[in-house]
């Protein structure tokens, strides 16, 4: 065997290091691949930068450099006083910002609206998280104590009775309606044509109306008594204690498997107690405070969470109804989603301000917010439906077949089974939705509501800061406001869309 | 001997349950009843309500009103419109101003819309990042928030029309709005007119027989020649022929204000710049999506076809992008539409504005107002549904699926 290294063809000194190739990664790569790499991508690089430079260079100018930080009226942000030309007129913000948070709220009450939103941000970041445990307590108390609490303590106000009072109100009210229209039927039958038919209808609602009244009659009696004496409440709300806990018991099992609901019902109750007695709603309660004192970020977040606590049960409701078997049930649902799809936000809030108070009593007024917190959960419920109607339709024939062969009922197969699952692969729609709501909500300025917007347009108004630069500047500062909301929001929505799809990510 | 198939028992009674209670049966019928009764209980309650407050506050319902006189002027009037008019009209003026914004918004919002999505798609890295700020800065700001700002802050900073900013000396732009010059119709407008129809007709029909010979035989026919003279050198030559079509008046400062040419209210002007924008970020997503949906291979196999860049992104990638696109497209515009209705913020005088705002407030008839004004915008809801639904159905059909 003769030398390798005597043989012609094996190549005997080292090749020479050739230079490294081009980056093609970090900084340098990224300029060379992706901004200079020809004449045409060298040309669009320049004229975006000119365009970034003519655009971000005049707002941090406007924003910090050129403006005024000192002042306490309009003279501090003229030109002629300053002697330079100038940006943000930030003195105007300084003294608007009690009105755009809060609108005209009392000033000695303000601790109320502070309260209210530390109970909010206490309540939600955990429930954001998703390390952090006892999702369902927290859910709970965010969608159900805490609007409750918020109302309170925002309006004011205590209360006169409990559930049972409630109840027989309530149904009181309903029986009433229902003998008036048999009474209706009644006086019709003696002009109309059909006569004996609306005879015998109306006397059968009248009929059915008064077996009602003789039904509830135990509990209105009971309600009469509880007026009577003086601690009226207490014993109302022992009464409710008592007996939703016993339904709780009974409806869970019994003996057998009742104890736990029975000691969670007695827990919220006990709860519910310590609020009450805290707000002392049950005398008189805190101050009240007219809703159309409220005003600036205060309404824009009421307006917003109430839509987002109200529109998601009803776009449930009316998914599932749309999916239902149910003929009438069905078209109802669809008539319903379609309609509120159909028209804009702003003519739905025409429509519970100058019609719905038409639809109402006449003894009976709803408050301005209210009206249009009800037009803004119709709508927003129409458009959850269809969110939640995409979920219902990504879960599998299978998983509902498979609840049915066990043996569940429908509204188990439903709560228990298909829904947890809907509701899960939907959750970045749902929050797409609660952004177009936040931002939506600016409309309510149009029904004459101070929202953030309409504080800034009405803090415009102010002669004493009427100087060039302060639209720009108060349009700046609530622009960033809403950003950082919306933005905010998105991003969450991008994060849990990352975290669902994880077993997609490769 | 052969025995005849029996026919199955007639179960009428199973066919009633189906029909009225879907699967669940006499328990449907049951459900179905008692929502009737609710409803009809709502519904009860909610006309015996509203009439005994209409009593109380003196209103007499109908729709009568309609052929009394308005008594109120309307700053932007498509068709001929004075204070003695009735309200029918003042109606028919406000719809006639939301199209006109909604439709030029449309045209700008698409055009702004696809160039946002190419910067987002740009290999680029700076212009994608541009495209980006864009769409965040749009999407993360409230509709109103931005017709205000164009309105209130923008639009009220321009200089007043003494000191207005002129465009070539031909269009003048000032706080009182843009300004630009008005065609005057002359002797030759007519043949003009018909010319052009015919050129564009004709044009139409010649791309139709070139695609049809591509398609059927395979022969490319080379027809922009032709649409060109079809277009322009036809009307040019009829011009010569018979005299200047028409001529523009040029607005002329005089006083405090311009007379002459034609004026575009700032009120429309702030409208559709954020209604086009605003849209604008929503069209540049989906237009990303849908060319993104597109599988890469489509793009690697037409460059293997020898195809330019833009003839693969032009015939194959479109077409397909497309499919996913137009749906959402459709979605969009109709938002547009409805979001014009943000026009009663500023005072641009649509729909809401002149007819669920002014008419309202002058007669009182909230029910009849309100309810056409809702029946108006849903019928153009359901109309567009309609037109996509269909559109779906053809598109499905020739992907034969």
């Amino acid at each position: 065997m003769s030398d390798i290294t005597s043989s012609g063809y094996v190549r005997q000194d080292l090749l020479a290091e050739r230079p490294a190739p081009v980056k093609t990664t970090g900084f340098v790569g990224l300029v060379r691949t992706r901004l200079l790499n020809s004449p045409t991508n060298i040309l669009i690089t320049i004229v975006s930068a000119l365009l970034l430079w003519f655009t971000i260079v005049p707002s941090v100018r406007f924003l910090f450099v050129d403006a005024v930080w000192t002042g306490t009226d309009r003279t501090a942000c003229l030109t002629e006083n300053t002697g330079f030309a100038v940006g943000a007129c930030w003195p105007f913000i300084q003294a608007k910002l009690p009105q755009l948070i809060y609108g005209f709220y009392p000033e000695a009450e303000r601790w109320r609206v502070d309260l209210t939103f530390l109970l909010a941000a206490v309540l939600l970041v955990p429930m954001l998280i998703p390390r952090l445990p006892a999702k369902g307590l927290n859910a709970s108390l965010f969608f159900f104590a805490f609007p409750v609490v918020a109302f309170f303590l925002l309006l004011g106000g205590g209360i006169t009775g409990f559930g049972l009072s409630w109840t027989a109100g309530l149904l009181q009210l309903f029986d009433d309606s229902i003998i008036g229209a048999g009474q209706v039927l009644l006086s019709l039958s003696k002009t109309s044509a059909i006569a004996p038919l609306l005879w015998v209808l109306g006397n059968l609602i009248v009929l059915v109306g008064t077996a009602i009244y003789w039904l509830i009659f135990p509990l209105t009696w009971l309600r009469d008594q509880l007026e009577g004496t003086g601690q009226s409440i207490w014993t109302d709300f022992a009464i409710t204690t008592v007996v939703v806990s016993l339904i709780a018991f009974i409806v869970s099992g019994g003996v057998r498997t009742g104890w736990r609901p029975l000691a969670s019902s007695i827990v919220t109750f006990v709860a519910i107690a310590i609020v009450i007695k805290l707000m002392g709603l049950d005398h008189g309660g805190l101050p009240v405070v007219q809703t159309r004192l409220w005003g600036g970020l205060l309404v824009t977040l009421v307006v917003s969470v109430a839509g987002i606590v109200t529109s998601l049960p009803i776009g449930i409701a009316l998914a599932l109804g749309r999916r239902s078997t149910i003929p009438l049930i069905r078209i109802f649902s669809i008539t319903f989603i379609e309609f509120w799809r159909g028209v804009p936000l702003i003519t739905v809030l025409f429509f519970a301000t100058y019609m719905l108070p038409l639809f109402l009593p006449g003894n009976f007024t709803v408050d301005g917010l209210v009206r249009a917190l009800i037009g803004i959960a119709l709508f927003t419920g129409a458009y959850q439906a269809e969110n939640v109607r995409g979920g219902l339709a990504a879960i599998p024939r299978g998983q509902s077949e498979a609840s049915a062969a066990l043996g569940l009922s429908w509204w188990k197969t439903t709560s228990l089974i298909v829904l947890p699952q809907a509701l899960r692969h939907v959750i970045p729609n749902l929050v797409n939705s609660f952004i177009s709501l936040f931002k939506d909500t600016s409309l309510v300025s149009i029904v004459a509501l101070f929202d953030l917007l309409g504080s800034l347009r009405a803090s415009f108004a102010d002669p004493k800061w009427s100087a060039p630069s302060t639209l720009f500047t108060g349009f700046a500062f609530v622009g960033i406001i809403y950003f950082l909301f919306c933005f905010g929001m998105s991003r969450y929505s991008l994060f849990v869309e990352n975290r669902l799809n994880a077993h997609r990510r490769n | 001997m052969s025995t005849e198939a029996r026919k199955p028992p007639a179960q009428i009674a199973l066919k009633i349950r189906r029909v009225l209670g879907g699967k669940t049966g006499w328990n449907g019928i049951a459900v179905q009843f008692v929502f009737a009764a609710i409803l009809g209980w709502i519904g009860y309650e909610i006309v015996s309500n509203a009439r005994a407050n209409l009593e109380n506050q003196h209103i007499a319902g109908g729709f009568g009103f309609l052929r009394n006189n308005a008594g109120f002027d309307v700053n932007q009037t498509l068709i001929s419109y004075t204070g003695s008019d009735t309200f029918l009209r003042v109606f028919v003026v406000g719809l006639l101003n939301t199209l006109v914004v909604s439709v030029v918004g449309v045209v700008f919002a698409t055009v702004i819309g696809f160039i946002v999505a190419l910067c987002r798609l740009s290999p680029n890295w700076l212009l994608s990042r541009v495209g980006e700020i864009y769409v965040e800065l749009i999407r993360n700001l409230p509709l109103l928030f931005q017709i205000l700002f164009w309105y209130l802050a923008v639009l009220a900073a321009l200089p007043n029309p003494r000191q207005s900013i002129s465009l070539f000396g031909i269009a003048f732009v000032s706080n009182r709005g843009l300004v630009i010059p008005r065609p005057i119709g002359e002797s030759g407008f007519e043949a003009f007119l018909a010319v052009l129809a015919f050129g564009i007709v004709a044009s139409l029909a010649l791309r139709f027989h070139a695609r049809r010979a591509l398609f059927q035989r395979g022969q490319v026919i080379r027809i922009w020649p032709y649409v060109l003279g079809l277009l322009f050198v036809l009307p040019l030559v009829t011009t010569l022929v018979s005299g200047v079509p028409f001529t523009f008046e040029l607005p002329q400062l005089k006083g405090f204000n311009f007379a002459g040419g034609s004026r575009i209210i700032p009120e429309f002007v702030a409208l559709t710049l954020a209604l086009s924008t605003y849209t604008a970020a929503f069209i540049a997503e989906i237009v990303r999506a849908g060319i993104l949906s597109v599988h890469k291979g489509q793009m690697e196999a037409g460059a293997s076809l020898g195809l330019s860049r833009g003839s693969t992104l032009r015939l194959i990638v479109v077409p397909q992008a497309m499919r996913v696109i137009v749906p959402p497209l459709t979605n969009q515009y109709l938002n547009l539409t409805k979001n014009s209705s943000l026009a009663v913020a500023i005072g641009y005088p649509d729909l809401v504005s002149v007819w669920a705002g002014t008419s309202l407030s002058q007669t009182g008839q909230a029910i009849e107002i309100i309810a056409m004004t809702m029946g108006i915008y849903l019928l153009i809801s359901l109309l567009t549904s309609a037109i996509m639904s269909a559109y779906g159905w053809r598109v499905s059909r020739s992907l034969g699926a």
